[in-house]
């Protein structure tokens, strides 16, 4: 259009498409809206089905209908919901606290000069790299009752003397899955911190250590506030991610022992879709939303606004 | 065997008094009844949806006895796999959505979720009833609705007691005991000599649902009451949890954490002289050069009769269900058929090597069931099932209640001591309550 448009630049008043091509609004609205529609129904549209589905009874081979709170009523009332939600917010707590304190430490290795720095820095990746449901299936083997290559050793060793009971055991699991999830998420958060720390002028780091200021306190004082925003965004997305696990825990313990390895989305979709109960699964899922809404906002006013990284007083 | 399209015309009745005639080893005795023709619509073609199979014997006889029915009527048959765990979300949206497969084997209450959504196929359904000496009632209740069928009985996947004849001689007992205190004593017997028994309680859908409803039902507890209401708490449910509880300690360690596929592994890691498990474990064994030992020591039994006095189990049910929005009845039906006459049925039942047991009482004759010692105890698995969220009636509430392991749950709770038995089957009630409210 663009091109017929220079060709003729006669007199001749410009044609409707060519008036189109070269109008700055109408291009814009037509150039966004493939990813406008792609929003729209694929995000919007599942998300605003999901939210109606919380207030139907709908089941599996039935459309269901409005039945207001019910869902939630009866999913305040069900002490398995509550043990999950327990489960849920103990798994991402713990998990996101290692995955941040073990993430940042990676981070500051791999920003030394090390030899073969970048073969290290791609090789860190690899966990994240490998599908879930592979690496979870590792370490189903890893945490197998009778097999487990972990109990091997220490009986090798003489330290144990039966096969450590991984998954079996209520607490054990709970480690266990919190392990594996760590295993997983660190080089995601190392990464980016790497990212962040490579932006920290070296200049600010030789003023202070001429000012005498000890490697902690440079990093007290220097890395860390300047990391803060990505931190921030790392562990925003980290938390998110953490929070709406399925793969992990539906391939290790569906859930089990006893339900203490049970997350909010395992039971979503133990209720919905085997269970046939989807009204009742997504208001599992609905119940998310507050969660993972509130960590958001928790890390945008808490952690991303603060005055001081603009110069301002705290 | 050929057979023309007019044969197949002519009712699959013909077909299986023909298959009389034949030298077929322990024929099928049918019945000359006649079953419903169909003919199949102009240019139909088919697809079904069917699980992955377990026994690859058993998927060549299916793709084999598939093979004659499109030459013979000219229908292609499209045969689609997936995992066995997805189907039953598989078939759910194809059932919702109103498009996807013509026929779909489904699993367990799937076909109870969505009576509406499946083509009546009453007629059919009781004239191989008729023809094939009737169904065994557990199959039955699975595929039909009040008195219309919405799908027919296709097999049982059988669990049996798996064990090695070796060490259970050698911890003195001449033979597999019959009752569950014999098994309570052998397996303090077994771990006395270091080979302990092992079943699942872990979140496994097959081997879990199935050992923790033997315990409940072998006792003479029950979820639900016949009119649907929560009885799970009852002094017969207190017995049996003391009885898993006790059970429980002569268990290998960690079967809490299994699910379906680790009493496979340890019992072929030789780490186990009782499990329960359907008869791939033996082919497991069977097929490696290096574990011949171990097969030969290998043999079967039901599980052992409680106080309930009854061999009941749970078992896996899967019913052939064609979905009503298929273009093609009439070609589906004569599809579905084709495939229960005895000859085709036969050869496929023969194919899964005692993996899927028949629904139709004539086919108990196969001459599969005789042809191990091994497979005896899994001849009998349509004849013990009984269906889940046994008293109460099939639908979607006794769907969400095995989907909710409360019974799995409960069983392992009392079994591994977090609770005791009375607070176990007290939770178990609050929780069935809940579902069938």
């Amino acid at each position: 259009m663009a091109n017929a448009a220079m060709a003729e630049p006669t007199v001749r008043p410009r044609s409707f498409w060519a008036g189109i091509g070269q109008g700055r609004h109408v291009l814009g609205i037509v150039f966004m809206l493939p990813a406008a529609i792609f929003l729209l129904f694929f995000l919007t549209y599942p998300l605003g089905l999901g939210v109606w589905l919380g207030f139907t009874d709908a089941r599996i081979g039935r459309p269901g209908i409005f039945i207001g709170l019910e869902n939630y009523e009866l999913l305040w009332g069900d002490s398995l919901f509550w043990l999950v939600v327990f489960n849920t917010v103990l798994y991402t707590t713990v998990a996101s606290v290692l995955k941040f304190g073990l993430g940042l430490w990676l981070a500051l290795l791999l920003n030394q000069s090390l030899p073969f720095k970048s073969f290290f820095r791609a090789v860190v990746l690899l966990p994240w790299v490998v599908p879930t449901v592979l690496s979870a299936i590792a370490f189903w083997w890893i945490f197998d009752s009778q097999y487990s290559i972990i109990s091997w050793a220490l009986i090798k060793l003489g330290l144990i003397s039966a096969p450590i009971n991984f998954l079996g055991d209520v607490a054990n699991a709970r480690a266990s899955v919190i392990a594996a999830n760590v295993w997983r998420g660190i080089p995601f958060v190392a990464i980016s911190l790497l990212a962040g720390l490579q932006t920290i002028s070296p200049s600010l780091h030789e003023a202070a250590t001429l000012d005498g200021a000890t490697s902690w306190q440079r990093f007290r004082f220097i890395t860390l506030p300047l990391l803060t925003p990505i931190i921030a965004v790392v562990m925003t997305f980290s938390v998110l991610f953490t929070f709406t696990d399925f793969q992990l825990i539906y391939v290790l313990t569906r859930g089990g022992p006893l339900n203490s390895t049970h997350l909010m989305a395992t039971l979503s979709f133990q209720r919905a879709i085997p269970g046939g109960q989807l009204g009742e699964g997504a208001a599992i899922a609905v119940a998310m939303i507050p969660f993972l809404l509130s960590a958001i906002l928790f890390s945008y006013f808490g952690l991303q606004r603060r005055k001081w990284q603009q110069g301002g007083a705290d | 065997m050929t057979i023309s399209k007019r044969e197949l015309l002519l009712g699959g009745a013909s077909l299986a008094v023909g298959s009389l005639a034949l030298p077929f080893a322990g024929g099928t005795p049918a019945l000359a009844q006649a079953i419903p023709k169909f003919e199949p619509e102009a240019g139909a073609s088919l697809r079904l949806l069917r699980w992955a199979p377990f026994v690859k014997g058993e998927e060549d006889a299916w793709l084999a006895n598939t093979k004659k029915f499109s030459e013979a009527t000219g229908v292609e048959v499209r045969i689609d796999k997936e995992s066995w765990e997805d189907i039953r979300p598989k078939a759910a949206v194809a059932s919702s959505v109103g498009s996807g497969p013509d026929i779909v084997w489904v699993w367990f209450d799937d076909a109870q979720q969505y009576p509406d959504k499946l083509l009546d196929v009453t007629d059919l359904a009781k004239a191989l009833s008729a023809a094939y000496g009737g169904y065994y009632p557990g199959n039955e209740v699975y595929a039909k609705v009040k008195d219309r069928f919405v799908g027919l009985p296709l097999a049982t996947i059988g669990n049996a007691v798996v064990y090695r004849e070796s060490w259970v001689k050698q911890a003195g007992f001449s033979e597999f005991p019959k009752d569950t205190k014999g098994l309570l004593e052998l397996g303090k017997a077994l771990k006395g000599i270091n080979h302990p028994m092992g079943f699942t309680l872990g979140h496994g859908v097959g081997d879990g649902n199935n050992f923790c409803h033997w315990v409940l039902w072998s006792h003479g507890g029950r979820m639900v009451d016949e009119n649907g209401k929560a009885v799970i708490n009852s002094p017969e449910t207190v017995e049996a949890l003391r009885y898993v509880a006790e059970l429980y300690k002569t268990f290998i360690p960690g079967t809490e954490s299994w699910l379906d596929v680790n009493n496979n592994r340890a019992f072929i890691a030789g780490d186990l002289a009782v499990t329960a498990n359907g008869v791939s474990i033996y082919y497991a064994a069977a097929n490696d050069p290096k574990l011949a030992e171990m097969a030969a020591d290998m043999r079967s039994t039901n599980f052992p009769i409680g106080p309930a006095g009854k061999p009941v189990e749970l078992h896996q049910t899967t019913t052939a269900c064609i979905f009503k929005y298929t273009k093609f009845p009439k070609a589906a039906q004569a599809y579905l058929s084709f495939m229960f006459d005895a000859p085709q049925y036969n050869a496929w039942l023969t194919g899964a090597s005692a993996y899927c047991c028949q629904t139709l009482k004539a086919f108990a004759s196969n001459p599969v069931w005789t042809s191990k010692p091994i497979h005896a105890a899994y001849a009998k698995a349509s004849d013990t099932l009984r269906p889940n969220g046994y008293a109460g009636p099939l639908g979607p509430q006794s769907a969400a209640a095995m989907a909710d392991w409360i019974v799995v749950d409960m069983v392992a709770e009392a079994a591994t001591g977090q609770r005791a038995p009375q607070e176990a089957a007290k939770r178990a009630q609050t929780r069935a309550e809940r579902v069938y409210r």
